[in-house]
């Protein structure tokens, strides 16, 4: 069954090289990447299965080329990467029936299509690859991609959006590239297992080259990430291009980042975590989730306030990874808090960014003062954004609760009670931000200048409302139930978990 | 701008450089290396197999030739040598290279192993193996992501 390891990176290669042939024709290219799309979230149920059936020591392994393990380039699937190839295929599947009705007919002729699918497969890529410098090559794969939709469509605030984007993502493709030509000067190898191996022994007689070269790649995947004090390119540009591409880009980009956080932190640079783990990533962690929530505060467009909010939420996954490694024992569930985390947001972040979009149609603009009322024209919609909202800031029963639940638990199992705090109150600031925006976009009356293009949803029809509509409820549902079964939930992320900090079972399934 | 050149506000008179450089000597030398590029390119695709060249190399060749050829001539008589579009080349390529990929998969190998014949024997290259099929897709690839390049920046040149 290892072909499945390969298929969520052949799907969308091939869909996007067949959208190629049919550059300009729309119709054809929309339901090739549906078609394509579809069958990447069908493979990457497949691929969950396979893993999770397999009990907790089964990592799937493909050696490519089959050049054996430490020479070669290793794929690799453990449960963690299948739950992100998971997401992956449900964020991109719902964007892309959004984008058959958000994205304009010159976006489209300009390779929208080929683009989305590139990145797919760069961020499926991403997830399942075994190999430091193989993920540098999935990251350019899906930072290219990304720039272009970032930029396409050529508006002026989207330029600026994209050159700022643009060059700190080189920055950080730069720094990354730095840390792998360290790492491959000390350790020997760029293979994540071989070099978990050969760091390990480095570490005893040279623990400081170990720790500098930790602290490169976390510049490199924070700046990813967007962690403070590297987060600022993120607010800038989030809110410019058409919805889709942000609510993509929203659910699943930062993620790529987050992940190779995990995966570095869990797997190769653990040697001192009282100093990598404990103090550096636990105060990043902190410090994010605090400035991204006042970010947030002080924005008035909504996109904005969201991309803020992501930074804030990025915060909490890391305050797990630093948790899980920060006590005296390891503690598998501050690490599942963080997947769980990170599947919620996934979830409802996307989702939030596609609200944004449908109420920017109706209101013609996202600026919270030009708009108003849809309590009482749109009540589907506003019962949609609360639920979401209220996910977001972690109310019962939504996953929002049991992400911060987990982590709450966690950390106080430990003894770390400050960071509790922070994360409580950061909470609290969630809910200041999300009730700002249900009483300016829904429940208050419009007041004061409204846009010209104010519920005169440009000659919206019936089928058009039902396409932006329905993969939010989709993303609403999801969010539901993963709140009402929790404990299923609960237990794949701390089974991932405990294989993610439990480093000999991927070594072994890498290197038999 | 990222409209397409037909859609492009067109208020000055197409310049010279769209139709080439007007040079005989350069038309006379572009006619004739044109051909001897392309086989070097050729040449330098097959002699990869087992020494320095390859499908990146052999397609910068390539594609150098049609650069020299759009200097010449104009883009709009290099579109019409290269008779496909760019785009349809980057297609190919990457179908062939993910294609020789996915054979050693369907044979229920890894990704990517190189299944050679022991029949085929080419003249030229030697045994006949699913990474020859890799190269020519890179070659085809790099032709077309050059000719794009080139092509785009001579249009935006004269727009």
């Amino acid at each position: 069954m290892t072909y499945l390891l390969i298929l969520p990176i052949l799907i969308p290669m091939l869909t996007g090289v067949v959208s190629l042939v049919f550059w300009t024709r729309i119709r054809t290219e929309r339901t090739l990447s549906l078609i394509g799309v579809s069958a990447l979230l069908g493979v990457a149920v497949a691929l969950f299965l396979e893993v999770w059936n397999g009990g907790d020591a089964q990592i799937l392994t493909m050696q490519m080329g089959d050049w054996p393990a430490p020479f070669g380039i290793t794929f690799a699937a453990d449960l963690f990467s299948a739950i992100m190839v998971l997401l992956t295929g449900t964020i991109g599947l719902m964007t892309t029936i959004y984008s058959t009705v958000n994205i304009d007919r010159q976006r489209v002729a300009h390779g929208y299509y080929p683009l989305v699918n590139f990145l797919l497969m760069g961020i499926c890529g991403a997830f399942l690859t075994g190999d430091m410098f193989n993920l540098y090559v999935w990251f350019e794969v899906l930072l290219i991609s990304s720039f272009v939709l970032l930029g396409l469509g050529v508006e002026a605030d989207q330029l600026q959006g994209t050159l700022k984007y643009v060059v700190i993502n080189l920055v950080s493709s730069t720094i990354f590239l730095s840390g792998l030509g360290i790492l491959y000067g000390v350790a020997g190898t760029l293979n994540m297992a071989d070099a978990a191996v050969q760091l390990a022994e480095v570490a005893q007689t040279r623990p400081g080259l170990v720790t500098t070269l930790a602290m490169i790649f976390l510049v490199a995947f924070a700046i990813k990430a967007a962690m403070f004090p590297l987060f600022f390119w993120m607010p800038a540009s989030y809110h410019t291009p058409p919805v889709s591409i942000s609510a993509l880009f929203a659910g699943l980009l930062t993620k790529v980042g987050v992940y190779s956080l995990i995966r570095i932190f869990t797997l190769i640079f653990v040697h001192d975590a009282a100093y990598t783990h404990r103090t550096v990533l636990l105060w990043m962690a902190g410090l994010t989730m605090v400035i991204g929530v006042f970010g947030a505060m002080s924005q008035m467009e909504m996109r904005r306030i969201l991309a803020f909010h992501s930074v804030s939420q990025v915060g909490y996954m890391v305050l797990g990874l630093a948790l899980a490694m920060s006590g005296a024992e390891i503690v598998p569930l501050a690490l599942a808090g963080t997947i769980i985390y990170i599947i919620h947001h996934s979830v409802v972040k996307s989702n939030l960014f596609l609200i944004s979009g449908v109420v920017r149609w109706l209101r013609g603009s996202a600026y919270l003062k030009k708009t108003g009322g849809l309590i009482t024209t749109r009540p589907y919609l506003s019962v949609l954004f609360f639920i979401a909202a209220m996910s977001l800031a972690g109310l019962p029963p939504l996953s929002g609760f049991w992400a911060k639940l987990t982590l709450v638990q966690a950390g106080l199992s430990i003894g770390h009670s400050w960071i509790v705090a922070v994360a409580l109150f950061t909470g609290v600031w969630t809910m200041y931000s999300m009730t700002k925006i249900w009483s300016y976009v829904f429940w208050n009356k419009p007041k004061g200048e409204t846009s010209p293009n104010f519920e005169k949803p440009i000659d919206y029809s019936f089928f058009e409302l039902s396409v932006h509509i329905a993969p939010i409820l989709l993303l609403v549902v999801a969010t539901v139930l993963l709140g009402l079964f929790a404990e299923p939930v609960i237990a794949v992320a701390l089974t991932a978990a405990n294989q993610l900090l439990e480093p000999s079972i991927y070594i072994k399934a890498v290197m038999p | 701008m990222i409209l397409p050149p037909s859609e492009q506000p067109d208020n000055t008179p197409t310049p010279a450089p769209l139709l080439g450089l007007n040079s005989v000597i350069l038309d006379t030398a572009a006619r004739a290396l044109l051909p001897l590029l392309l086989l070097f390119s050729i040449f330098v695709l097959l002699r990869g197999h087992n020494d320095p060249g390859g499908g990146f190399v052999g397609g910068l060749v390539a594609g150098s030739a049609f650069a020299l050829h759009a200097f010449a001539f104009g883009v709009q008589q290099s579109r019409e040598t290269l008779r496909f579009s760019p785009r349809l080349f980057m297609a190919a390529g990457l179908l062939i290279a993910a294609g020789s990929g996915i054979y050693s998969l369907l044979l229920g190998h890894p990704f990517l192993k190189g299944i050679w014949s022991e029949t085929v024997v080419l003249p030229a290259i030697g045994k006949l193996g699913s990474p020859f099929f890799f190269d020519v897709g890179v070659y085809f690839v790099v032709i077309g992501v050059v000719v794009t390049f080139i092509f785009t920046l001579f249009e935006d040149a004269n727009n």
